[in-house]
Formats: C-alpha cells, structure tokens, sequence
C-alpha cells in the first residue's frame, strides 16, 4: 500500500464488487422439506402431501441423526443439499453458520436445569449448547478441515451472514457454504425470544460467473428491509431466521431484487441476475 | 495480507482493568485467579473473575442491555482511551465504513439463568420471566455486538462471532476481510465473557475443571480455570503513525470431535500454518507464541506438538491462563492483546502456576518470562467443534 494514501485506498475499495454465483441451493422448512418444494409453491404450486416432521441429514450416522438437536438436522439437511446441487465435495467448502438463536431449546434445557440441579448437567447438551454446534458436526461429519464460522445479529443474522461470505470470495476462497438455519422455542424462554417450527437454507456461492447459475450482487446501505411477504413468510414467517425469506423468494420466483434486513436502519440489496 | 493498522487496544480481566494492569502483572508474575467465590460458590475451583461489576451498572440509557456481560464490556471500553479512540475514528473515516466484530462463547446467558432462577407464574399457571427481564436482546447470541453498536454509535457491518473459545480471535480474520472487500475502512473487533453456571458447571459436566489454579504444560495438569474478560482493538488500513499491525490470521476445522481436539493437532497445525503464509513469514521469525495452553490433559499436549513440529527450538511460547484463568470467547482477544504487550514491551510472558513440563513439550514451551526484543508475535486460539484460529501480529518496519 505504499504511496496510496488512505483515501485513494477507500475510494478504490468501494468499487469493488461484491458478487457471487450462487451454484446450490438448499432449503427445509416445515411442510417444505425441499429446494424443489420451496420453488413450487413460490410459484403457485401445492404443498407436498406428506412432508417429514424433521430432517433426517445423511452426513450423520443414523444414531446420530435422531440425537441430534433440531437446530444441528436441519442445518445439516439443507448445507449437504446445497453442497450436492452445486456438484461440490463438501470436505472443500470453507463454511459460514448463520443463526440467530442457536438451539432455543438447548438453551432452556440448561437454563432451566441450573435453576433446579446444576450438577446434573448433561456434558453432551453442554457441548450441543455452543453456536458452533452446527458447525463442529458438519465440519466432523464432512471431514472437512477448512474454515467454519457461526454468527449471529439478531434479526440481521442472515445478512450479516450473507456478507461474511461474500468476503471470503473476495478474500480469495473459490466458493463458500453459508448455512442459515434456526429451530423452536421452548419453556418461558419463548416469551421473550420466540421462533416455531425448524427452517433452514444453504448457498453454495462461487466467485466466477457460471452458465446456467444465478448471479448475486450486494450493496449494504441506509434503508429498511420490507417484512418478508409471500408463500415462504406464510408457512415460515414465525421462525427466527425468517428475515432470509425474501432471497430465497426470489430466487425461486425469477424476480431480479430482494432487500434483506442488515440491522437498525441498514438493508443488503440484492441483485439477482437469473440466467 | 497487507497489514492493518492496531491504532488502539485494551483489555479488562482478573488483572485489573486497562492495558497498564495486564502488562504490570504479566511482568511481576501476579496471578488473578481465586477461590471460587461466584454465585452460590458451590463448585471447588478456581476463577478470574473482574473485580467491581457489581457495582458498576450500565448507565441510564442502556438499561436495555443490563447484564454482567454487557457491564464488562462497557468497563472495557472505558479503559486506555478507547471510547474516545473510537469516537474519533467515526468522525474521520464516517460511523457506516467502521465495522463491529465482536467475539463472544455465551454473550449473556447469564441473565437467561437468572430470569430462569426467578419465574413467575401466569393467570394460566405458566411460568413468565419477570417484567424487567422481558428483554430480547439479552437473551440472545447477539446482545454485545448490539450493545456495543449502540454505545459506540458505528454504523458498518454489525455481526457477533460465536465460535466457542476461538471466537474473538476470528474476528481479526473476519474485520481484515470486510476491509479488504473494502465493505468499510476500518473495524472495531473485540470480544468479552462473563462467568455464568451455564460454563462453569457446563465445563464441571465434561470433567475439565481443576480444583486447582490452573497448571498449563505441567505433566501434572488437571483442568481449567474459568475466567472472565473483555478486550477490544482498532483495525485500520493505512494508518500513519500506528506501529502495531495485524500481519496474518489463519483458520481451521479438526473435523474430529465436537469436545476433544485432533489428537495430531491437525487443525491447530493448518490454523498456525495458514497464518505464517498469509503473513509472509517463517517460523522462525516469530518471537512470542500465546499458546491456547487451557490447562486441560488433552489441549496442552496436542499443542505441544503441533508447536514442535513448527517451530525452531528458539521460540518463546507460553499459557497466560495462569494469570487470567480460559475467559472462553474473550480469550482470543485478550491473549492477542497480550501479543501487542509483547511486542511494544519487549515482554515474553512464560507459564504460570507450572513447575514441571510434560513430556509432549518440546524446548518452545517456557515457564519463565523472558524480557527480549521480538518482531513478531503470534496467538492460538481453539474451540468446541475443533474451530481453530492462529494470529500473526508484528510493527511497522
């Protein structure tokens, strides 16, 4: 940086762009436990008559898969068909955790069992308690050694998300997984912070533009994000990372726009070139 | 990388408040931990718990975000300068181009266990938290890095990082990347954790808890000591005048098991690798190593190793967790700010409360302080889940 001084450094950097393929797409909500499901229904079609109550990811070993939190299945449901639409080994995928909450009702558990019997605190839902519980199983059960983070901003959550992945494109990762998942409330703790039913999505994003892939650009600016609205916000409006809707909306419905809520007063605008 | 400037710092832990406390006891080898004496003080341990927070509530204005975390972290801020720093810097650069990364292992959990510990009945016979603790914001991952958005009045990217005990270590990796995208100019990172049951009985349930002060390295180890801390820095691109830099991050999964780290040390090898590259140097140009060093049998013998296979026997690498005892999410920052000491002071902390090395140390791993002019300094920080993240800090030629 030698001879640029602070400003030509700042106006040159606000040029750059912060773009991304998105290559897969993951998705499970209640009634929707797909990307195909989510697609037919944004676009007019019917709900699936039998959807399953929760998500059964296969990168864990069937044992596993009914232990685990709900918060931990359904992230991992959505990253590993996100990875497989993308034609991505998830072993290679840098990864980006986004969720708000965590797992509310690990929270509760623990909450409520320090208030009665701290002693008896159950070392497996300790080490489940942390942000990063999602992350851990899926980086384990990837066997994938790159990086993973697990972030929350309140209601932002998606979109602070959303920007930590774009930078680690530009940072120079050839693609990223972000995960945005976040799972029910349970006990009093749902007075006060309340989200229903599991949802979840995944991107696998990439840094070239690809044929036959939508195309994403990101400016963060003053504005406020419009409450998510359509089919989507109808059936997973009431949980926590619903703020993520209106991308995912978008992607499904062809619309070339989506404003994402990035904090007080702050909205990521997304264009979407559909190809 | 190109480096970012570290214009400012400082860190709040069982040593006292402000960066004039951690290097004073770090030099007299002065120890923070004590008999546990937190809550009801029912578990036989040891904690660095921060004097005061009792009486120091948030002011007026911030009642929203009352609690033991977010009280730490507005002592923190107080402390060296920083608010002013931070004011200064918004003005200059505008508060939408600074970002806020802060890291953090449980935010303020603690004031969800004590809604929990004090519930009222409805008309319905449903248990209610009480009226003033009917406050989101505290109840969730995110109630620092809001807080502190707030207090601080910056408008750029605002996100909480909450990758377990390497938390407030990848918030450098995260800040540099949001200013190399040139998504802002400069960053507020930071990070702080308080004691709560949540982790002091959650760590007690996993059998990683000393009755003991902590003993890192020694052959005769037996545990933690839980602590609490706060710290934050200033990054900066281009800033004239500041001779501290952030060189180089480097971050990595074990995938291998959500408690326990890889027992070759793979991810903390590929975390220490990944940051020597990115800062363009050799090992052997490294002066100081903060060691994650937790104290627990299984951390401190991997580290070792991975240290060893590294590092020339010359390195100077060593635990502060004798002093400030594992403040969790806070431990990334603190013990990164403890680098900055090292290199400004020419100050090499060794090990404390440790007499006889375990085997698995190679000669990197020192006990004793050491009073030599470095270059570079670098620091590990690991997580739950096998989350790793290597720090290279160094100064402007």
């Amino acid at each position: 940086m030698t001879g640029v001084t602070r400003q030509q450094d700042a106006v040159g950097a606000r040029r750059a762009e912060l773009a991304a393929s998105v290559e897969g797409i993951g998705f499970w909500s209640q009634g929707l436990p797909s990307w195909d499901a989510a697609r037919e229904v944004v676009n007019g079609g019917a709900m699936p008559d039998a959807a399953p109550s929760r998500p059964s990811p296969q990168l864990l070993a069937p044992n596993e898969r009914r232990r685990a939190p709900g918060s931990v299945a359904v992230a991992l449901e959505v990253a590993l068909a996100a990875c497989a639409a993308a034609g991505r080994d998830p072993a290679t995928l840098p990864s980006v955790f986004a969720s708000m909450h965590g797992d509310l009702a690990i929270t509760d558990y623990m909450c409520a069992t320090l208030s009665v019997d701290p002693q008896a605190i159950s070392p497996t839902r300790f080490h489940n308690s942390v942000h990063n519980a999602a992350a851990g199983y899926w980086t384990i059960g990837a066997g994938c050694v790159q990086p993973a983070t697990a972030v929350s901003s309140f209601d932002a959550t998606f979109a602070q998300g959303l920007l930590e992945a774009l930078v680690q494109l530009h940072a120079g990762a050839p693609a990223v997984l972000l995960v945005a998942y976040d799972a029910p409330s349970a006990g009093p703790l749902a007075q006060v912070s309340p989200s229903i039913g599991l949802l979840g999505a995944a991107l696998v994003l990439s840094q070239s533009p690809i044929a036959g892939r939508p195309r994403i650009r990101c400016t963060l600016r003053d504005a406020q994000a419009p409450a998510p609205v359509g089919p989507l916000a109808e059936i997973a409006g009431d949980n926590a990372m619903a703020p993520m809707l209106p991308l995912f909306t978008a992607l499904a419905s062809g619309d070339d726009l989506a404003c994402l809520h990035a904090g007080p007063g702050r909205a990521l605008r997304v264009e979407i070139s559909h190809a | 990388m190109p480096p970012l400037a570290i214009p400012a710092y400082t860190a709040t832990t069982a040593l006292g408040r402000g960066r004039e406390a951690q290097a004073e006891a770090l030099r007299a080898r002065r120890g923070g931990l004590r008999r546990n004496d937190f809550g009801t003080a029912a578990l036989d341990t040891w904690i660095g718990r921060v004097d005061g927070l009792e009486q120091a509530p948030l002011p007026e204005q911030f009642m929203r975000w009352e609690c033991r975390n977010n009280r730490l972290a507005w002592l923190a801020l107080q402390q060296d300068g920083m608010l002013d720093a931070i004011a200064a810097l918004r003005e200059r650069v505008g508060a939408e181009r600074v970002a806020l990364v802060l890291g953090t292992s449980t935010a303020s959990i603690g004031e969800t266990e004590a809604a929990y510990a004090d519930l009222h009945e409805d008309a319905d016979g449903q248990p209610q938290f009480a009226p003033g603790m009917r406050r989101p914001i505290v109840h969730t991952p995110h109630s620092l890095g809001d807080f502190v958005q707030h207090a601080t009045g910056l408008r750029g990217p605002c996100v909480t990082v909450a990758t377990a005990c390497s938390s407030s270590a990848k918030v450098f990796a995260q800040a540099a990347r949001l200013i190399a995208a040139g998504v802002a100019d400069a960053a507020l990172v930071g990070g702080v954790d308080t004691l709560c049951g949540s982790v002091l009985y959650g760590f007690n349930s996993l059998g990683l808890v000393s009755t003991q002060a902590c003993r890192p390295f020694d052959a005769a180890r037996d545990g933690l000591s839980l602590g609490e801390a706060g710290g934050f820095a200033l990054l900066e691109r281009g800033h004239a005048g500041s001779t501290l830099q952030l060189r180089g991050y480097g971050e990595s999964s074990d995938a291998h098991h959500m408690s326990t780290p890889h027992p070759e040390g793979l991810g903390a090898r590929l975390a220490m690798a990944d940051a020597l590259a990115r800062a363009g140097i050799d090992a052997a140009q490294v002066g100081y190593l903060n060691l994650h060093g937790t104290a627990t049998p299984a951390n401190d013998a991997v580290e070792a190793r991975a240290v060893a296979a590294l590092f020339p026997d010359t390195l100077h690498a060593g635990s502060t967790k004798g002093w400030t005892g594992h403040t969790l999410g806070a431990a990334g920052i603190v013990e990164s700010i403890f680098a900055l000491i090292a290199l400004q002071d020419g100050l090499l902390p060794g090990t404390l409360n440790s007499s006889d090395a375990d085997p698995a140390c190679g000669p990197q791993i020192r006990f004793d302080n050491v009073d030599r002019v470095i270059t570079h300094a670098m620091n590990n920080s690991f997580g739950f889940g096998g989350n790793n993240c290597s720090l290279v800090f160094g100064r402007a030629a």
